[in-house]
């Protein structure tokens, strides 16, 4: 996190926080950022919801007896 | 002590009975990660059934060639690979070339901000004005360079390296992949609202 404007540091921050993907120091700066900055604050729990509705749109159940028809088409019986 | 002889018949049969075993775990243990897959299957694009298809042409495929997987490594991706490839297959067949149209990237702030600035009340839950068709949309519309990472990051569940591993790509390629791809699905999600309310 950089000390151009905090809160453009911390746009850029929050895929790689969420991700787990930044460093213990960086992850700190962003923590003690989103716990001052409401604005940010708003705008990093959204992302966490939407990964959620994302998440929660695009996997549907496989349809009933999937495994079972993959069974019985692909496995090698005769072996 | 056995007669020397009989050795090399015996043990081919036992080896013949030993490696049918093998596969038979194989085949049940890679059947395991059919819910997985399928959720790969589906958001790479197509229709259940389609999925379905793409789906037992990967099984066939691993079932195929069984003995080339490296026990003790991740099943799960090497099957995503192979279905990955079965894809890419089916969609030269249909010669339904991926294409890649760039779309605008927006700041990782810009669907927040645009969903609140309809509404007086930001502070409602406003992932809620998303509806799950236009969900769906997006990410069916992200270039399938784009797509296929998300999917399987966000989606299938699967870590950078295992998709770096499926998508033979670097890891650095995963993590820009997806960083994009997010923000794109982000700009047409907020493009499709707007659609939407206007």
């Amino acid at each position: 996190v950089s000390a151009v404007d905090p809160c453009t540091a911390a746009e850029e921050c929050v895929q790689p926080y969420l991700d787990r993907a930044l460093s213990a120091d960086e992850r700190v700066a962003v923590e003690r950022h989103l716990e001052r900055c409401a604005y940010c604050r708003k705008r990093y729990e959204f992302e966490v919801a939407l990964r959620l509705v994302v998440r929660r749109c695009s996997c549907e159940n496989p349809p009933p007896g999937l495994v079972e028809r993959l069974r019985s088409r692909c496995c090698d019986h005769d072996a | 002590v056995a007669d020397p002889t009989d050795a090399p018949a015996e043990s081919s049969a036992r080896r013949t009975a030993l490696e049918a075993r093998d596969r038979a775990r194989f085949e049940e243990e890679a059947l395991s990660h059919a819910d997985q897959l399928y959720r790969v299957a589906r958001r790479l694009g197509g229709s259940e059934t389609e999925a379905e298809e793409l789906l037992q042409e990967a099984y066939l495929r691993a079932f195929r060639s069984w003995r080339s997987f490296t026990p003790g490594t991740n099943l799960a991706a090497w099957l995503a690979t192979i279905l990955r490839n079965a894809h890419l297959d089916a969609l030269r067949r249909r010669s339904r070339r991926p294409t890649t149209e760039p779309i605008d990237e927006k700041g990782d702030y810009y669907l927040y901000n645009r969903l609140a600035e309809d509404a007086p009340e930001p502070q409602q839950d406003v992932v809620e004005r998303l509806s799950g068709e236009a969900i769906v949309e997006s990410l069916a519309a992200l270039p399938p360079v784009f797509r296929e990472v998300v999917v399987l990051v966000d989606i299938g569940d699967f870590s950078y390296a295992d998709a770096a591993e499926i998508l033979g790509v670097p890891i650095g390629t995963v993590m820009s992949r997806l960083y994009r791809g997010r923000r794109l699905l982000k700009g047409s999600l907020a493009e499709r609202h707007e659609d939407g309310a206007a």
